[in-house]
């Protein structure tokens, strides 16, 4: 049995000994230098092993039908196929869902979308694989679709039951409040489009298990479902996963089918399978973010104050439940953003349609619910012939006014605080007031300008995710191994652990490996999702230290008749009393000492908790904020635009590593703008995704970024004791670009002298502003009434 | 087949003829850094350097590996991100600048950025570091504008690209490192069939002949095979359908259909000239044209697309053709027998994906009379995203001027062919649509109804049709703002960005 001995130098939790790159610090990625020389490897990159099999599936060409025949002889008889598999092949489970059932690895008699993988080839080429699987014959009956969320809102047809959030009593609020609107928004989805499409390798092993190397945000998800698929125990396999291309929440239960497949074939043909998806495929077979009709009426006072919201959140999940129980929900927990709502209810519908069934994507959820309250207060705004800016600052949460519509009260009020000094240092109302002038003098070309905060949850909503392991070995040269749950995915996780362990035993980074993810080093992982990765990991990974330290300290306060207040673990060497040790040689001596140099480490969060019964709780521990400035300049006559200038305050807590996080913040601001600007998903009446390449789908180039982009972090501790008292950073930045879509509102509603807030969709490319601009102009024409303008109804 | 891969010569006698350079990095050289993204030439993972030896010294270019067919790199010098370094336990100034500035998050997209600023410092290097801190950033994005990146937000990757501007003796000297190890200038084959393979279901051949008389030859030798210039399009074929091409004629080596001449009546361009040699050819002649080039593709995709393949392709959304046409350019086509003739590009689109060419025929040379390219002319491209993408509408318009009043409008994505807007500009040319500087809204709008009765666009995922026939008109009102301010000496701020 391990002693823990309590020791008052090791308990709190922000003790770090002096260590060169550690916590704080804005040390390069871990991968850095592999990234820019080309050896950073990646599944595809691995060596193919000897008699390597390639795979391709064959999809379906109708969005819901009954396959009446499926004959595959011409595939098996294709050039280089060994082995071709249906549903019927698969020895164990066929369900590969994650929470609720309905994903079957490979389609039975029924196709729930365009490109559903009804068989898989296995061949001893890539492109043999990919053209046998074009030559089967298949016969469709086809059965009535419904493709729109307004399909499925006609037919009452959802995935998952509804669940709603009620704060107060909003019917009676907006019906007495001096003034009402309602309004509606449609939040058009995203694709992930992860540089490295989805890959997984399955190698068999000599007990009959599974070595899978795939990129994945989730190992322990891929282990579970390799085993249930070829039905044999978890222990027969592992699931590794080094780095990934890119994730951001498509590689979340994305990833799982195309092992489940490398594995089955491995598994039958006694051969190596390596599974990658070519582009097409992955913008084809993948799900991503959901598009969300959001609908709203409120009431408010003649400050624009909320007196109560009544909001409907719809998201398109496709044809099955995926995660969107968890998405819808996080929707819906951010659908007051950073404002208190007074009186609210929120509800949430999961709506089937026959498409690909959506999934998580950076945000989850979050940014589609915050697209709702953002649309509701510039309508506000507007209607009243106020600035934006002191509508959304009028409704901050604030001491008293704290109660989020799920019953948690918000602790930490960083935001009043925080708006302020962006406002103040990207000079935004004299910038408001050189933007009018600007557009008086100008008939062609219109600015806009546009603050716009917020405020994100911190922790999975489905409580058990919120765990973490981690194990901690420490050899005898004085260098250290550490393995954790979390994956790596650019994000920056395992530098940033690399750090905490670093500093724990004041050492320097460079004695620190952070090696492969791995469910045979630390088993049953949570995915790397929920911006949680540092929090839960970084926790885990110091308590393994903590628990070798101690043991270290224990060893020396008998071995040099110290006590624990006379040692220090600092710049690489361990100070005992008197005398000092190189930190190898103090490892080696406690090595020789018997002293046990390995430790697993644990976390859960505390104090969470939600009850679905009566929709309250604490869901999140604690919530990071943020804000941002966008200024932009529209073309009248075409809608095009430009990005001018974006200042960005956020909330990092005590930065970890102040260039990483910096990272995340840019990059998750751009990736938001790609979603609020250029990049448009976009089926055809048949179900088809026609927005199926690069060609056709278009994310941000380095030319979009605006050539003003100040970036800051606003460097004070979390309240909440996390990992060094930082914040988490992975998603909370991408809502950020909110603020470019209200730019540009701003700008179209400059048109009507700011009387009128045209509807503007998302992602408002030029086309959708240009349709805006022409509804301003519609507003403007004489006999036109100038009253509120109210759009759609619940 | 001879040319080199870093250091080491190869010599390649077999291969498929449509075996991209990416599929022969990976899986032959086993050179792993250049990375497979899209297999479309669209987001640049894959981006290695060509060197070509040019009048005296090698030009290096940046391609896209994926859609780039090896065949057409013969006596080339590949340089993939393993082979910057001047050492192996070196790291070129990009490559240093890149970890310097947290350029790389993911790392997948990483290497291709790389190259594509090393790419820039041996094409610029030593001038962009004098230039304005504004011009370096330019041609820093210009050179990336090929590599997409979903982690960073590029804006450390910039900093990086302007950050290792500031090295140029470093850079010069890594380009010297290269060459005593690649035994280039002994390479000087010309082999017409540069390689070829017994397939299983008939022979594969790439042929690169020199001279048209050769090209001829061959094109009445294999009438199946497929003409290649850049690939960038021909190529898709192979990476995103899967088809073989087993018999591909390159026309990158004949010098005559290559090079561009400039006259005192004319401005020949060849057909197989690629977008990055007109940019610097007509840099001076008709820059609102090398302005549209910058955003017709990225600079990998210029660097081997070629003006011949945008025609020829005869897609109604390409980018050139609407230039071309109120440029009233002439094409010289030659058939295998040597025998040429010239169609105005007007005549050239019959339907959609439809020419005139006929079978044996090659486009050759494109033709354009310098008393046209004086004239002033504006050119629009209407996209999603500014950079890279494909014209939901193209618009060109060309103005005599108040003395001829010739008013010339063509469009892309507004029919099934690259069309001219005959009644309208018939229409304007009579009409004084200018007076003292100002534009008479009344014209401008029957103008726009001209338009509509001439034009009926479709939707589909680029733009719907009511928005590419308001473009239309609002394109035409805005090229007439402009030239009227712009006869009259008015200063008129219409654009967001300063060309295109």
């Amino acid at each position: 049995m391990r002693r823990i001995v309590v020791n008052a130098e090791l308990s709190p939790a922000t003790h770090t000994g002096s260590a060169a790159g550690g916590v704080g610090h804005s040390i390069a990625h871990e991968s850095a230098h592999k990234h820019v020389q080309g050896t950073a490897e990646y599944v595809d990159d691995l060596p193919l092993m000897p008699g390597t099999l390639f795979v391709a599936t064959g999809q379906s060409s109708k969005p819901h039908a009954r396959i009446r025949a499926l004959d595959l002889s011409a595939v098996k008889s294709a050039p280089g196929v060994i082995d071709v598999i249906v549903q019927g092949d698969i020895p164990g489970k066929v369900d590969v869902a994650p929470v609720y059932a309905g994903d079957p690895l490979l389609a039975g008699d029924v196709v729930e979308f365009i490109g559903q993988p009804i068989f898989a080839v296995a061949a001893t080429s890539f492109v043999e694989a990919q053209r046998a699987a074009l030559l089967a014959k298949i016969d469709y009956e086809e059965l009535p679709a419904q493709l729109t969320v307004e399909d499925s809102l006609a037919a009452q047809s959802f995935v998952l039951p509804q669940h709603q959030l009620l704060l107060g009593d909003p019917e009676a609020n907006i019906e007495s409040a001096p003034h009402q609107l309602s309004g509606e928004i449609y939040v058009r989805g995203q694709e992930h489009f992860y540089l490295e499409g989805q890959i997984s390798e399955a190698r068999l092993t000599e007990d009959g298990g599974i070595h899978v190397i795939s990129s994945s945000q989730h190992p322990t998800e891929l282990q579970k479902l390799v085993a249930e698929v070829l039905a044999i125990p978890f222990h027969l396999v592992v699931a590794e996963v080094r780095r990934m291309g890119g994730g951001f929440g498509g590689k979340e239960s994305q990833a799982a089918p195309l092992a489940c497949i490398a594995a089955l074939f491995a598994q039958r043909n006694r051969r190596p399978v390596r599974y990658r998806m070519p582009r097409r495929d992955d913008m084809i077979q993948t799900g991503k973010r959901h598009d969300f009709l959001n609908r709203w009426k409120a009431g408010f006072d003649s400050d624009g104050k909320l007196l109560g919201v009544d909001m409907l959140l719809a998201g398109k999940c496709g044809f099955s439940p995926d995660l969107s129980e968890g998405i819808v929900d996080r929707a819906m927990f951010h659908a007051d953003n950073a404002y208190f709502l007074n009186n609210a209810r929120i509800l949430g519908l999961r709506c089937k349609t026959h498409t690909v069934s959506n999934t998580a994507f950076r945000g989850f959820g979050g940014p589609k619910g915050m697209m709702a309250i953002e649309t509701l207060l510039e309508d506000i705004a507007r209607a009243l012939g106020k600035d934006p800016l002191d509508v959304r600052k009028a409704n901050l949460y604030q001491p008293g006014t704290d109660e989020t519509p799920y019953g948690q009260k918000i602790e930490q009020h960083v935001l009043p605080e925080l708006i302020e000094r962006l406002e103040k240092s990207s000079d935004y109302r004299a910038r408001r007031v050189a933007i009018t002038e600007f557009n008086n003098t100008h008939r062609t070309l219109k600015k806009g300008i546009a603050l716009t905060p917020v405020k994100f949850g911190i922790s999975f909503t489905a409580k058990h995710l919120n765990q973490a392991g981690a194990l901690l070995q420490i050899y005898t040269d004085g260098s250290l191994l550490i393995n954790h749950g979390g994956t790596e995915m650019g994000q920056g996780l395992y530098t940033k652990i690399q750090q905490i362990v670093a500093s724990a035993f004041g050492v320097s980074v460079h004695r620190v490996m952070v090696s492969s993810t791995r469910t045979d080093k630390v088993p049953n992982t949570s995915p790397t999702a929920a911006s949680s990765g540092t929090d839960l990991n970084g926790m885990a990974a110091k308590d393994a230290c903590d628990k070798i330290k101690a043991d270290l300290i224990v060893f020396a306060c008998e071995h040099f008749k110290i006590t624990a207040e006379q040692i220090q673990f600092n710049n690489d060497v361990v100070v005992l009393g008197e005398q000092e040790l190189a930190f190898p040689a103090f490892i080696k001596l406690a090595y020789l000492n018997r002293v046990a140099l390995s430790a697993t480490g644990h976390y859960r969060t505390p104090k969470i908790f939600y009850d679905r019964a009566t929709a309250k709780g604490q869901p999140f521990l604690y919530f990071a904020n943020g804000a941002a400035v966008s200024e932009v300049t529209l073309d009248c006559l075409t809608g095009e635009y430009k990005v001018e200038r974006v200042d960005i305050l956020h909330d990092v807590g005590k930065s970890l590593n102040p260039a990483i996080d910096i990272g995340q913040i840019e990059g998750g601001f751009i990736q938001g703008m790609g979603w609020l600007t250029t990049e448009e998903l976009l089926w055809d009446e048949k179900g088809r995704i026609i927005s199926n390449s690069p060609a056709n789908y278009k994310i941000p180039t380095a030319f979009d970024v605006p050539d003003i982009f100040n970036v800051e972090l606003f460097d004070e501790p979390n309240l909440e004791n996390t990992i060094h008292l930082s914040k988490a950073v992975g998603e909370p930045p991408l809502m950020l670009a909110i603020s470019v879509w209200a730019a540009l509102r701003d700008a179209c509603s400059s048109t009507t002298n700011y009387q009128f807030s045209p509807r503007l969709d998302t992602p408002a490319t030029p086309e959708r502003v240009y349709w805006a601009l022409q509804e301003c102009i519609a507003f403007n024409q004489p006999g036109e009434s100038k009253a509120l303008v109210t759009r759609g109804a619940i | 087949m001879r040319f080199v891969v870093n250091n080491v010569p190869v010599e390649l006698a077999e291969a498929a003829a449509d075996l991209t350079l990416l599929q022969y990095l990976r899986s032959q050289q086993h050179l792993m850094g250049t990375k497979e993204g899209c297999a479309s030439g669209d987001c640049g993972a894959c981006t290695v350097l060509v060197g070509r030896k040019g009048v005296d010294v090698m030009a290096y270019s940046t391609v896209n590996a994926c859609i780039c067919p090896l065949g057409s790199l013969q006596d080339c010098h590949i340089v993939t991100v393993e082979g910057l370094a001047a050492a192996p336990q070196e790291m070129h100034p990009v490559q240093t600048a890149m970890v310097e500035c947290h350029g790389s998050q993911c790392g997948f997209c990483t290497a291709g950025f790389v190259v594509s600023l090393a790419g820039l410092q041996l094409a610029g290097g030593a001038d962009l570091a004098e230039a304005d801190i504004a011009v370096q950033r330019a041609a820093v994005i210009d050179a990336i504008s090929g590599n997409l990146c979903r982690c960073t937000g590029y804006r450390p990757i910039i900093d990086a690209g302007l950050s290792a501007l500031k090295k140029p003796a470093q850079v010069a000297s890594f380009v010297q490192n290269w060459v005593p190890y690649a035994p280039l200038a002994g390479i000087d084959g010309e082999p017409a069939r540069a390689y070829g393979r017994n397939l299983s279901d008939g022979v594969s051949d790439y042929w690169q002949p020199h001279t048209e008389a050769a090209l001829q030859h061959l094109l009445v030798e294999y009438p199946q095979a497929r003409l290649v210039a850049g690939g960038t399009d021909l190529m898709l074929e192979v990476t995103q359908q899967y088809k073989s091409l087993p018999q591909l004629i390159d026309l990158n080596r004949i010098d005559s259909l290559c090079a561009i001449h400039i006259s005192d009546d004319e401005v020949v361009l060849g057909a197989a000239a690629n977008y990055s040699t007109i940019e610097k050819a007509l840099a001076n002649l008709s820059p609102e044209f090398v302005a549209l080039l910058a955003r017709l593709g990225s600079r990998q995709i210029r660097n081997r697309g070629t003006l011949g393949g945008n025609i020829c392709n005869a897609s109604p959304i390409a980018d050139a053709p609407p230039y071309l046409l109120v440029m009233d350019a002439e094409l010289e086509i030659v058939d295998s027998s040597g025998n040429a003739r010239r169609e105005l590009l007007t005549n050239f689109y019959r339907d959609y994906k439809k020419t005139t060419l006929g079978v044996g025929e090659y486009l050759a040379r494109i033709r354009i009379a310098r008393a046209q390219l004086a004239q002033p002319l504006k050119l629009f491209k209407i996209t999603k995203r500014y950079e890279d993408d494909i014209s939901a509408v193209m618009g060109a318009f060309c103005w005599g001027g108040q003395t001829s009043n010739e008013f010339k409008i063509a469009f892309g994505g507004m029919a099934a062919i690259p069309k001219r807007a005959s009644m309208t500009e018939q229409f304007l040319s009579n009409t004084e649509w200018c007076v003292a500087g100002d534009v008479d809204e009344e014209i401008l709008a029957q103008a726009c109804d001209l338009l509509h009765s001439e034009f009926s666009p479709l939707s589909d995922v680029r733009a719907s049709a009511a928005y590419r026939m308001a473009m239309a008109c609002n394109l035409l009102k805005k090229a007439c703002y402009e030239f009227a301010a712009e006869a009259s000496g008015k200063a008129l701020e219409t654009r967001l960005f300063s060309h295109a």
